[in-house]
């Protein structure tokens, strides 16, 4: 059982139903003991870091999701969800995340060649920095469909894709049992159900 | 690097999805649903879903399709068509729309596009306009093309993406339906006019038309077509093919 942390960030009809096409059991729950009997845990996400590290605050689940990745399980961020897994962020302001993995959010404004559209949307090809499981089932230059207007940066400890844009975007990484996904698998087709298909199957190396 | 992105749009009225030519005599083509599972599998990057029902009927039976696409497609979806409050934003995305495409709504009243910005994000909400020359300017039409508002169009799209729109949808009244190429001219003024992604619509006949455009602006995200797709003159795969055998930049 997956538990889709739900803290009142995002539409998560898209998420439920690819998880659904793939044969995966998810609930979209805020009941801590769900979330403790889950056996993975997904960490959706679009809008203001701000609000949504607030909203987490507020409801303790921050505690919770730091307390289950803490103890091994493995825990996956999409879009903003991948953002907060970071140290701070500086989207309006400066607000720290759940530290799960190091690094810092920081707006594209300012930091990408003046002729580029921000947000980034649209489709991007990946280029993968390593080999990993969640990567099983897909392939270099594999396109993804990406909505941001921030992205993570001093991550290279857990960097495992990026997408060109003015320069090479963190795309996805991953430490341990907590990954990131900059992009919407939900939203990319074949190759983002592949990804989930992966995330679901993801296992600790023997 | 970011690929152009190929847009087929589905008008749906009644649960059907038909096309206009110059918007008049409307022409049933399929269901919603098969087209959309068929578009999705040759390689579309994004559907587009306009809602011309009048009804309220109608509007439920749409919704129901909607939800029904969104649960099998994992794409993109924009949904336009009676959008006019932020409930109607609200109904939409909760049956799965990621963005939201305004027309007459934000015409009547600008403000809604502030506010539905504030609301999901600059990335949720499109702004469509629907745009004809008249006496040799640029201007915005309201109801589906039939009511000439007076407004400038190049003017009206900056004051939109000002007010929150993430995305911009140009469909040119003068070559639409005609099937004779993009409307060029029109969609250079708005690409230098505003720094958000621009799809084009209205025009396209042939695999060179997409060509031509990507082409000529190199700026422009986006072609958008309904019935070269919906009738099989132009297949999506083959397009996609033909636009990288010419350094064009898609998914392939």
């Amino acid at each position: 059982m997956i538990a889709i942390i739900d803290y009142g960030v995002g539409n998560l009809f898209s998420l439920c139903s690819s998880l659904k096409a793939i044969g995966a059991e998810a609930i979209v729950t805020s009941d801590i003991e769900k979330i403790r009997e889950a056996d993975r845990i997904i960490l959706p996400g679009v809008g203001a870091f701000g609000d949504a590290i607030k909203k987490l605050n507020d409801t303790g689940l921050d505690k919770i999701i730091i307390e289950e990745a803490n103890k091994g399980k493995k825990l996956m961020g999409i879009c903003l969800g991948m953002q907060l897994l970071f140290e701070k962020s500086f989207e309006y302001g400066e607000h720290r995340g759940l530290s799960l993995l190091k690094g810092q959010v920081v707006p594209m404004e300012g930091r990408l060649p003046r002729e580029l559209k921000i947000p980034h949307i649209g489709w991007n090809a990946l280029h993968l920095t390593k080999s990993h499981p969640l990567f099983k089932y897909i392939k270099e230059n594999d396109c993804v469909y990406f909505v941001h207007s921030y992205y993570a940066k001093d991550c290279e400890e857990s960097l495992l894709a990026t997408a060109e844009y003015g320069y090479e975007l963190t795309a996805a990484v991953v430490k341990d049992n907590v990954a990131g996904m900059q992009f919407h698998p939900e939203k990319s087709g074949d190759v983002g159900l592949n990804i989930l298909k992966a995330f679901c199957e993801w296992e600790d190396e023997k | 690097m970011i690929t152009k992105r190929i847009i087929p749009c589905l008008d749906v009225k009644d649960g059907r999805v038909v096309k206009g030519v110059n918007f008049l005599g409307l022409a049933d083509v399929s269901s919603p649903i098969k087209l959309a599972e068929y578009y999705s599998k040759c390689g579309a990057d994004e559907l587009v879903f306009y809602d011309i029902t009048a009804s309220y009927e109608g509007r439920a039976l749409f919704t129901d399709i909607l939800r029904e696409v969104a649960s099998k497609i994992f794409i993109p979806l924009t949904v336009g068509g009676g959008i006019n409050t932020i409930e109607d934003f609200d109904r939409v995305l909760k049956c799965g729309a990621d963005k939201v495409s305004v027309n007459s709504g934000a015409i009547r009243n600008p403000e809604l596009i502030r506010e539905a910005a504030q609301k999901y994000g600059n990335q949720c909400v499109v702004i469509s306009a629907d745009v004809k020359r008249v006496d040799g300017v640029f201007r915005v039409f309201a109801k589906g093309g039939r009511e000439n508002t007076g407004m400038e169009a190049i003017s009206w799209i900056k004051k939109c993406v000002e007010l929150g729109a993430g995305e911009v949808v140009v469909n040119s009244i003068d070559t639409d339906g005609v099937k004779g190429g993009f409307d060029i001219e029109m969609l250079k003024a708005v690409c230098e006019a505003v720094n958000v992604p621009v799809i084009a619509s209205g025009g396209a006949g042939s695999t060179q038309h997409f060509i031509d455009l990507f082409k000529a602006i190199p700026d422009i995200d986006a072609g958008l077509a309904a019935s070269v797709f919906h009738f099989g003159e132009i297949e999506i795969k083959d397009l996609k093919k033909e636009l990288s055998d010419n350094d064009i930049t898609v998914r392939l």
